[in-house]
């Protein structure tokens, strides 16, 4: 890696000297010649470009500037024994979250990266899932959703050891949701690239639930502690600094109608940096729903393009920051074909001295007329050394269109407060119902069944301590 | 059946820097239902939420007291658990927090003799007390007060009275937005927690129509922030004809 300057002036940025993630490294992963390739030319690309700063607006409010990616290095393919799991094995432990989930129609469960559990219960003529490597498709779609790769997406396209894919056979209905576990189990340091791309068929119907989550984090309460009592946010110190980086493509062919559930549980020193990319087709209806508990620095990037006229994309999400962490989000709600709805709402509190972000951005193209776009975000401010950002942006090319924002960011209402309270309901009482309260309002919003009950769960008991 | 009072001494308080309730004294007595009558502006809702704690009152003099326990040196909570409640004006929305949530979370307001003597069951009380009133039972699971119209919203107070069973009731303007039926119901409701476990009720009210259902013992004329009349219910009818003019 040359260290030269790029530029003398004041302004110029210079690219990143990286002595892990570099084009050696990327094209050292094992895999398909193809897949090798794609890797190469990532890894170049994110080494040649300057890295981002705080400053640039994409990246305002956020902690990127803390990040010193020298201080993690891509965990390499060769499977291996979690190395931080001492007590119950991690794979019943996992079995028993995946059940709490009820019926599925497909599992795929990878541990720091690599993939180590395949099952399906349909035909392959509805459903394929397993690695890209294995599909013949996979060159073509992985990456397509995605069309102007950057930044960390790059660093996903160089460092994703085994990309997955999930595809849903044209006309297909399945009922029970696919499953994707992303097991982060491994030591400090380690860096994890889960990589998935779901296509949704033509006129299909499925449901996706994916989950990344520290095996340790105890953040899901369907998701069994080992030995050591893990369960406690409070006992932070001391837990391992991982970097991880999903991204996650979804295709919503013509006609197609695909439920997307993600659960973000990381442990309470992990960077994430994630990227949901949705396009959505003619007639065709995404409704995703994403939930954010842990990591230190969490980011989480969705967006969402309309490209088919009349297509409709509801995107939601859900978050509660304690401790210190920062939790942020940045939306895209892309119309660029007429007709085409997009609803999003994101809901979250902050506690503790935790900071969330939610920057969104509406954008309408020319042509896409008749085009109805909302872009929704509450936020509770919980304590006094909490703090929650939210910007709304809108973008606007065409005349014959509909759309509308609202943010809110304060405290628990104090007239809600008060009409419990002059029933006789203790105040850290009253605050806590309406905090759940708060959150039950988006959880009966989860668009996958055997999801609900889970998210309310893991919602319920991260805010249930506060107050207490 | 309880015995006690509630007694308001002197009372002045008001927002800062304008002070609404110039010394207002009045005793109820467990049993009794007074009504409390004046124009707009008079200082009726002040008085309910003074009464209650609400944030954003001064208190500048006087004191209440229930039963001898200093109601205004306790938060809104205690004084509920001290046994007085209020039926608001406008009753607030809590999104996803049902009646029966919220009612098992204030459950410690119900007397503790009676949950001695029959154990309470929060849902099978809220069941009985909606027929009693024609609540209708399947907003029983909605959150508190939202997408229910005026009406439904003054008979959820009323419920809520009915299930939690205070000493001392406030009814802030519960005839509002009432239709005649409507207005039967509670009223017949609150007139027999008089006689059932003894309910001291104060009914603010701007008009007498209400107390065409729910009988005053005593009627207050409150003016500019102070009681100007004091009489048995023949006062309402008076001021019912000769309107608050007269007590300015």
């Amino acid at each position: 890696m040359g260290a030269e300057a790029r530029g003398s002036g004041l302004l110029a940025r210079e690219a990143p000297v990286l002595s892990t993630f570099t084009p050696e490294n990327a094209a050292a992963l094992p895999g398909l010649p193809w897949l090798q390739q794609r890797r190469s030319a990532a890894a170049e690309a994110f080494s040649s470009a300057p890295f981002p700063v705080e400053k640039d607006e994409v990246w305002r409010y956020s902690r990127i500037d803390q990040l010193d990616l020298d201080r993690f290095h891509p965990v390499d393919a060769a499977p291996k024994a979690p190395s931080n799991d001492p007590g119950a094995s991690s794979s019943d432990r996992v079995h028993s979250l995946v059940s709490s989930l009820g019926p599925r129609s497909g599992l795929l469960v990878t541990i720091d990266g690599v993939l180590a559990t395949v099952a399906t219960s349909v035909g392959d003529d509805v459903l394929t899932l397993g690695r890209v490597t294995e599909h013949d498709h996979a060159e073509a779609l992985l990456g397509s959703v995605v069309t102007d790769p950057r930044e960390f997406l790059l660093l996903n396209d160089a460092f994703a050891v085994d990309p997955l894919i999930i595809d849903i056979g044209p006309h297909a209905n399945i009922d029970a949701p696919i499953v994707i576990v992303h097991v982060i189990s491994g030591a400090g340091g380690d860096a994890v690239f889960p990589r998935t791309i779901v296509r949704g068929g033509v006129a299909s119907t499925a449901a996706v639930i994916e989950i990344v989550v520290d095996i340790n984090a105890g953040l899901l309460a369907d998701l069994p502690t080992s030995s050591a009592p893990a369960g406690m946010p409070a006992s932070d110190v001391g837990q391992p600094e991982r970097l991880v980086v999903p991204v996650t493509e979804l295709q919503v062919a013509d006609d197609a109608s695909l439920a997307f559930v993600s659960v973000q549980a990381l442990g309470p020193d992990t960077w994430q940096l994630a990227h949901q990319a949705s396009t959505i087709g003619t007639d065709a209806t995404l409704k995703s729903f994403a939930v954010a508990l842990g990591g230190g620095y969490a980011r989480l990037r969705t967006d969402s393009a309309l490209r088919g006229s009349a297509g409709t994309s509801m995107l939601r999400a859900a978050f509660i920051g304690r401790n210190d962490q920062m939790l942020d989000f940045r939306t895209l709600q892309d119309h660029l074909a007429p007709r085409t709805t997009s609803d999003l709402l994101f809901m979250g509190a902050v506690a503790d001295s935790s900071h969330s972000v939610y920057s969104g951005l509406i954008r309408v193209r020319r042509g896409a007329v008749k085009s109805d776009a909302m872009q929704t975000n509450h936020n509770l401010v919980l304590d006094e050394g909490a703090h929650a950002d939210s910007v709304p942006n809108l973008d606007i090319e065409e005349n014959d269109v509909k759309c509308s924002h609202a943010s809110t960011v304060g405290p628990v209402d104090e007239d809600q407060r008060y009409y419990l309270e002059s029933r006789g309901v203790e105040p850290d009482v009253a605050e806590r119902l309406i905090v759940a309260g708060f959150f039950e309002n988006i959880a009966d919003q989860v668009p996958v069944d055997g999801a609900r009950s889970m998210i309310g769960r893991a919602l319920a008991d991260r805010s249930g301590a506060f107050g207490a | 059946m309880s015995t006690g009072e509630l007694q308001i001494e002197g009372l002045r308080a008001g927002i800062p820097g304008r002070e609404i309730l110039r010394g207002v004294s009045l005793t109820v007595r467990s049993g009794e239902v007074h009504a409390v009558m004046g124009p707009n502006g008079s200082g009726k809702s002040t008085l309910a939420h003074v009464l209650m704690g609400r944030p954003g009152y001064e208190i500048l003099d006087g004191s209440v007291t229930l039963d001898g326990i200093d109601l205004l040196a306790l938060p809104t909570w205690q004084r509920a658990r001290a046994g007085l409640f209020l039926a608001m004006q406008h009753p607030i929305e809590v999104p996803g927090v049902s009646l029966v949530t919220s009612l098992t979370a204030a459950r410690p307001t119900i007397p503790a003799d009676e949950i001695a003597a029959d154990g309470v069951d929060i849902g099978e009380r809220l069941r009985a007390e909606a027929g009693r009133i024609g609540f209708d039972e399947r907003f029983l699971d909605r959150p508190l007060n939202v997408d229910l119209s005026g009406g439904e919203r003054k008979r959820n107070e009323t419920l809520q009275l009915g299930v939690l069973r205070p000493r001392f009731a406030i009814l802030d303007e519960i005839d509002s937005g009432l239709d005649i039926d409507a207005l039967g119901d509670v009223g017949s409701r609150v007139q027999e927690a008089t006689t059932e476990w003894g309910l001291g009720v104060l009914a603010i009210t701007h008009f007498r129509r209400l107390l065409d259902v729910l009988h005053p013992d005593v009627v207050h004329v409150l003016s500019d922030g102070r009681v100007v009349a004091t009489g048995e219910s023949e006062l309402a009818e008076i001021v019912d004809r000769t309107g608050y003019a007269a007590y300015g």
